[in-house]
């Protein structure tokens, strides 16, 4: 089929196959530009394959040539190796200007105590802006991204309202350490009387309107060995900070949501079935995936988020 | 000679040269790394997940979860800040398929296993909005309602067995897996005590909050929870890491 037939097109060549007796393919040449890029495209690989780690080869791979990267290990040795993206993310996090910066001002503020973190207003930008992201990672998730919290699950970091205490000290050991928020069921001690009877005392407690008689019965049992619930609310019903025993003086609730309604009734029973339930709750420690820099940080930020002590 | 019209005229013959020339391009791309074992790393406390927590892991896969969360922190600073240490290759060793994903709708869960409590986890997937207000994720609550169906755990570990997961089933293979990982996580990947491990886990951390009961909660948690936690960084300088690539 390779007989060359008249060429339909006048000069432009056709490759000198004919289907079905008259129907050529043209053979219009590359223009000459584009060939020789094409081929530059090629070498350029080559080369680039032989310098760039590229090759697997048995059990390893080509390391590339002329890609030498430094960097300080975890240890302070200095070490040289091929190029990659791990080695120079150590260097970046050692080396890196932000991370210099950084350094510089977490030093700072590992060395200053609190009194001077509080009291010097460079340092206090630097805690603002760095803890606000470090809030944001690791504490919003539950306490809210302004520490607003959620009730009957996280507590308000922002009131003035504190479990376990509100001081620099207090706060920090929290970060730090972690708490476990322990009240025991009652729902195996009380019967529904005096479940109502303790829910209607600690209603009370805040001033809110409740029957009498079954106050003082409820009083009866909150301030005796019956129900025992002074020995960490306190007789006063002001809680112990050490056992993280809410305040049921105040009108902040952070478990059962009595402020969330008006029906007298729905407070008691809300009340009650935290009582019944009992309360377990845990804050996470923070010591190991923290730094202790990073946990002061966290510490200033929680207590100016407006309730701090 | 074969000749270039010989080829183009014969269909046949061009689908098997058409299949000799992809298979060798595939071929050439996809082998070596059969062989390249150099670029995973050698860390110790990998180990295959627990009954409940590949029950967790195939929930995971069931509800989607995938399609909007990634599970690999790359090597760059903002994820190392974000997220914590980048992911080894190592670490998904186990992993059939791998979830490492490239599409973040949410965040990275590569490194979420102890970053939040058993309870706001259930909190979050009964409803994502009672914990992250401005969250864009579904709701789930029908895994805290749902019965763990874990009636063919062992089916499932031994499908996994078949793709090189060392999950254990005759002594030999128990003996091995007390040697690699020790007498404790040996007894876990022990296939012939599956449901009453998968039970004995539930029920000892009581992960959804309800303890009369196994849930599907209970194994998606469990699951969340080992997430990123088994490789112990401070034991490696992090140089170790980089003379993998």
């Amino acid at each position: 089929m390779s007989d060359k037939k008249a060429r339909s097109q006048g000069a432009v060549q056709t490759t000198g196959h004919a289907w079905d007796g008259d129907i050529q393919e043209f053979n219009n040449p590359l223009p000459t530009w584009w060939l020789w890029a094409f081929y530059a495209t090629v070498v350029f690989a080559l080369i680039y394959w032989v310098l760039y780690p590229a090759w697997p080869v048995g059990g390893s791979f080509t390391k590339g040539l002329f890609n030498d990267i430094t960097f300080v290990d975890s240890d302070g040795s200095v070490k040289t190796t091929h190029w990659n993206t791990r080695a120079l993310l150590i260097r970046d996090l050692k080396e890196g200007e932000e991370a210099r910066l950084s350094a510089e001002y977490m030093s700072k503020v590992a060395d200053a105590s609190y009194a001077q973190i509080l009291a010097d207003p460079e340092m206090m930008a630097y805690t603002r802006s760095v803890a606000k992201g470090l809030f944001g990672d690791n504490c919003a998730a539950c306490h809210g991204s302004g520490g607003q919290g959620v009730i009957g699950l996280f507590p308000n970091l922002a009131d003035d309202a504190w479990l376990w205490g509100g001081s620099i000290d207090q706060i920090h050991k929290t970060i730090a350490e972690g708490r476990y928020g322990f009240m025991p069921a009652f729902r195996d001690t009380f019967n529904d009387k005096q479940l109502r009877d303790v829910a209607s005392y600690v209603l009370s407690l805040s001033g809110n309107k409740v029957d009498n008689a079954a106050r003082a019965r409820g009083e009866k049992i909150f301030q005796t060995q019956e129900g025992g619930c002074h020995y960490c609310h306190t007789p006063a019903g002001t809680g112990l900070k050490s056992q993280g025993a809410a305040d049921l003086t105040d009108q902040i609730w952070t478990i059962a949501d009595v402020n969330g309604t008006d029906d007298p009734a729905v407070k008691l029973e809300r009340v009650e079935k935290v009582i019944s339930g009992g309360v377990q709750r845990q804050m996470p420690h923070w010591s190991e995936r923290l730094t202790p820099a990073q946990i002061k940080l966290l510490t200033v930020y929680v207590h100016e988020l407006g309730g701090g002590q | 000679m074969i000749k270039h019209e010989n080829i183009e005229t014969n269909a046949g013959l061009l689908i098997v040269l058409t299949l000799i020339v992809i298979s060798i391009g595939g071929l050439v791309e996809i082998v070596p790394l059969f062989y390249i074992n150099d670029t995973v790393e050698k860390v110790s406390g990998v180990r295959p997940y627990t009954p409940l927590e590949l029950r967790g892991r195939d929930i995971y896969q069931r509800e989607g979860c995938y399609l909007c969360h990634s599970q690999m922190v790359r090597p760059f600073r903002d994820e190392w800040l974000r997220y914590g240490h980048y992911s080894l290759a190592a670490e998904s060793q186990y992993d059939h398929p791998f979830q490492w994903g490239s599409k973040r709708t949410g965040p990275d869960l590569a490194r979420v296993g102890g970053k939040y409590s058993n309870a706001w986890h259930v909190a979050h997937l009964i409803n994502p909005r009672d914990v992250v207000p401005q969250s864009i994720m579904p709701n789930y609550p029908w895994l805290q309602t749902t019965d763990l169906d874990y009636s063919d755990v062992q089916a499932r570990m031994r499908a996994l067995k078949r793709t090189g997961v060392p999950y254990s089933e005759t002594q030999a293979e128990y003996d091995h897996n007390v040697a690699t990982f020790g007498p404790e996580t040996a007894n876990k990947l022990d296939i012939l005590h599956a449901e009453e491990n998968l039970m004995q886990q539930a029920l000892a951390n009581d992960y959804d909050g309800q303890r009369d009961r196994v849930t599907e909660m209970d194994a998606l948690v469990a699951y969340l929870q080992v997430l990123g936690t088994m490789v112990d960084f401070s034991r490696y300088d992090e140089g170790y890491f980089a003379e993998f690539r």
